[in-house]
C-alpha cells in the first residue's frame, strides 16, 4: 500500500473516482459485452448455418436461417456415420473415466490413508510425469503399441488416456481423501471391514466430489483428444466422433451446412453437461491443468 | 486381491501386543498399500515411464520402428542441429508464443478484471467466455474455416454491403497469413480459460487491499496495476508457463487447419515430429526431435520455477 499512497491523486479527483471509477462501471459492461460477442457470435454462425441449405449459405453467409429445417442434421448423421462415431466415443470416454477412477482412486487412497512406502518419492515422480510433454514418449509408445497388438484398438487408446489422466487425478483425489477423518475408517475396520470395503463403502461416498471432477476432466479430455486419436486409431470403423468428424469435414469441405450440422450434434451433449455442472467443470479444468 | 491380504480385524486386535507380530503387521499393511498403488504404477510405466526411457535410448539410433535399432552415436543430434525444417518449425512456435503473450493474455487479464468488478451477469459472462475452451478443437476449427472462407464466409457477407477487403483472401492457404490465422483461431479458444484462471486469482485477493486503494483515491488503472497485478503474480507466472509450453507443443489447430502448409509456412515442431515418426517412420530421428522439444519445455519449466521462487522470497 506504500506504493499507492505515494501515487495518490489529488483529493477532488478521488471523489469522482470513488463512485464512477470503481463501481460497476458502464465501461466494464461495454467491454464484457464485446468479449461475450466475440465468444458467442462465431458459435451462433455455426448454429445458423447448420439449418441452411447450401444455396442459402451462398446468399446469406452469416445471418439467421430463413426457416428451421432439420434435414441437414439427419443427412449429416447418415453421411458422417455419426452413430458409429458416437458409439466409439462412448466406449472410449466411459473406459477412460472408469479406468482413471480405478487407477487414480486406489493410488490416491494408498497415498492419503495407507502405509505406503516412499510416499515423498512417489509424489515427486507424479509431479515430474505431469510436466512431461507427450512428445517425450509418443514415438516409442507408437511402436510398442504395434508390437503389443494394441494399435488400432479402442482398448489401446483407453489405456493411453487412463495413463495420461492418472497422475494429476491421483494428486487431486489425494487432497480430497486426506481430509476425511481417520476415525471413520478405523471404526469400520473394528467392525470387521477389510481395506477394499473401507475404500469403497466409507471413503468413496465421501470423496465423490473429487471423483466427479476427475471424471469430468478425463472424460472431456478423451472426447476431444486429437494427437493420439489420429495416430493410434486409423480404421474408420473404430474412430471416435472427433476424428471421424475431422475426416467427414475434410471430405465435404464445401458442404458447410452438413458439416456444421454434424458439429452442432457433437457439441450439444457437451454444452448441456456444462450448463448443468459449470462450476465443477471450470474448477476442474482450472486445477487439472490444461487440455489440448 | 485385498480380500486375500486383509485379515479379519480380530487378528489385529490380539496381535497388537507382541513385537515381532507388530513388525509383520506393518509389513502387511505396506503390502496392502502397494497393492492399491500398483495399477496406477503399472499403467504409468507401460505408457509413460518405459517409453520415455526408451525414447532417450532410441534418439541415439537409426531405428525405423521395425528392425533392430543400431547405435549411431550423435548423428541424429548433428542432423537435428542442421535440420532447416526444425528451425523453420521452431521459428513458427516462437511466433505463436509472441502472439499468445499479447492478445489472449491481455484480453484474459482485462476480461477478468472487468468481471471482478461487476455483480450482475458475472456468472453468465464467465460461462460464455469459457465455452470456446470447452469445445473440441475439430469443432472450433470448423467454425473458423466457415467464417474465414473467402467464398461463403465473412468475405461474402461483407461483399453484400459493398466492402471488398477480404475478396480472394485465403486465410489458411496463403503462405503469409496461414500461421497467423491458425494462431488466431487457437487464441480465440484460449483467452476464456485465462479469464477464468485470472478471475479466480483476483477473487482471492484480500478485500482490505482494495478498500485501502479506494481510500487512497486510486483509479481503476491504478487499482489494477498496484493491487491486482501484484496480487495475482503466482497465477500470472503459471499462465506464462502454460502459454510458453503450450506454444512449443501446440498440435491440434495447425494439424487440423493447415497441416503445416502451404509449403511449411505454418509448420510447427509437433507436426514435424508427427511426420518424421508416423509418416516417414524414422523413429530414431523422431525420438531425437521429440527429446529436443521436451528439453526445451524443461528449460521453460525450470525458468518459471526460478521466477516463482523469486516471488516467494
Amino acid at each position: 500500500m506504500a506504493v499507492l499512497a505515494t501515487l495518490r491523486s489529488p483529493r477532488k479527483k478521488a471523489a469522482v473516482h470513488a463512485t464512477g471509477g470503481l463501481g460497476p462501471t458502464p465501461v466494464s459492461y461495454t467491454v464484457l459485452i464485446l468479449l461475450a460477442l466475440i465468444a458467442a457470435l462465431p458459435l451462433l454462425v455455426l448454429v445458423f448455418n447448420s439449418f441452411k441449405t447450401s444455396l442459402e449459405i451462398g446468399t446469406n453467409p452469416l445471418g439467421p436461417p430463413s426457416e428451421l429445417d432439420f434435414a441437414n442434421f439427419a443427412e449429416a448423421w447418415e453421411r458422417g456415420n455419426m452413430a458409429q462415431g458416437f458409439r466409439n466415443s462412448a466406449i472410449i470416454v466411459a473406459g477412460t473415466i472408469l479406468g482413471t477412477w480405478l487407477c487414480a482412486g486406489s493410488a490416491a487412497y494408498a497415498l492419503a490413508r495407507l502405509n505406503l512406502p516412499f510416499k515423498r518419492g512417489i509424489e515427486t515422480y507424479l509431479f515430474l510425469v505431469i510436466s512431461l510433454p507427450v512428445q517425450m514418449f509418443i514415438v516409442p509408445l507408437f511402436f510398442l503399441w504395434v508390437q503389443l497388438g494394441l494399435m488400432n484398438t479402442l482398448l489401446g487408446l483407453i489405456i493411453i488416456y487412463v495413463a495420461l489422466n492418472t497422475p494429476f487425478s491421483v494428486l487431486l483425489l489425494r487432497t480430497f481423501l486426506v481430509g476425511i477423518p481417520r476415525e471413520l475408517d478405523e471404526a469400520a475396520r473394528l467392525d470387521g471391514a477389510n481395506e477394499w470395503q473401507v475404500a469403497t463403502r466409507i471413503i468413496m461416498p465421501i470423496g465423490w466430489p473429487g471423483f466427479l471432477t476427475v471424471g469430468l476432466v478425463s472424460g472431456l479430455g478423451a472426447y476431444g483428444e486429437l494427437l493420439f486419436a489420429v495416430n493410434f486409431l486409423v480404421d474408420p470403423e473404430l474412430m471416435p466422433i472427433s476424428t471421424s468428424f475431422l475426416q467427414f469435414s475434410q471430405g465435404f469441405t464445401q458442404l458447410y451446412n452438413l458439416v456444421n450440422a454434424a458439429s452442432v450434434i457433437i457439441v450439444i451433449p457437451l454444452i448441456i453437461l456444462f450448463l448443468f455442472m459449470q462450476r465443477r467443470f471450470i474448477a476442474g479444468l482450472a486445477t487439472g491443468g490444461t487440455k489440448g | 486381491m485385498s480380500a486375500v491380504l486383509a485379515p479379519p480385524a480380530k487378528d489385529e486386535a490380539t496381535a497388537a501386543t507382541s513385537a515381532p507380530r507388530r513388525v509383520g503387521l506393518r509389513r502387511r499393511s505396506q503390502l496392502i498399500a502397494i497393492a492399491f498403488a500398483l495399477p496406477a504404477l503399472a499403467i504409468n510405466l507401460l505408457v509413460i515411464g518405459g517409453p520415455t526411457i526408451a525414447g532417450i535410448g532410441y534418439s541415439f539410433t537409426d531405428w525405423n520402428g521395425i528392425s533392430a535399432p543400431e547405435f549411431i552415436g550423435l548423428d541424429n543430434w548433428v542432423r537435428l542441429l542442421n535440420d532447416e525444417a526444425l528451425w523453420n518449425a521452431l521459428g513458427h512456435n516462437f511466433v505463436y508464443l509472441l502472439i499468445f503473450l499479447t492478445v489472449p493474455l491481455g484480453v484474459g487479464l482485462a476480461g477478468a478484471f472487468m468481471l471482478s468488478r461487476i455483480r450482475r451477469g458475472a456468472a453468465l459472462f464467465r460461462v460464455l467466455f469459457f465455452i470456446p475452451y470447452l469445445l473440441l478443437s475439430v469443432i472450433n476449427a470448423q467454425i473458423w474455416r466457415n467464417i474465414l472462407d473467402p467464398e461463403v464466409g465473412l468475405a461474402s457477407a461483407l461483399n453484400r454491403i459493398g466492402i471488398h477487403w477480404l475478396d480472394g483472401v485465403y486465410f489458411f492457404a496463403d503462405k503469409d497469413l496461414a500461421l497467423y490465422s491458425v494462431a488466431f483461431v487457437d487464441s480465440w479458444t484460449f483467452w476464456g480459460f485465462l479469464v477464468v484462471l485470472f478471475l479466480a486469482a483476483m477473487q482471492g485477493i484480500d478485500a482490505s487491499q482494495f478498500e485501502a486503494a479506494r481510500i487512497d483515491g486510486a483509479n481503476a488503472w491504478q487499482e489494477f496495476r498496484y493491487v491486482v497485478l501484484p496480487g495475482i503474480r503466482p497465477t500470472l507466472t503459471f499462465a506464462l508457463m502454460i502459454i510458453a509450453i503450450g506454444s512449443l507443443l501446440t498440435f491440434d489447430y495447425p494439424f487440423i487447419l493447415t497441416n503445416g502448409g502451404p509449403a511449411g509456412a505454418s509448420d510447427v515442431a509437433s507436426l514435424l515430429v508427427n511426420r518424421t515418426a508416423f509418416v516417414a517412420r524414422e523413429a530414431g530421428y523422431a525420438s531425437a526431435l521429440a527429446l529436443s522439444l521436451s528439453l526445451l519445455s524443461a528449460v521453460f519449466l525450470i525458468l518459471f520455477n526460478f521466477l516463482r521462487r523469486g516471488e516467494e522470497n
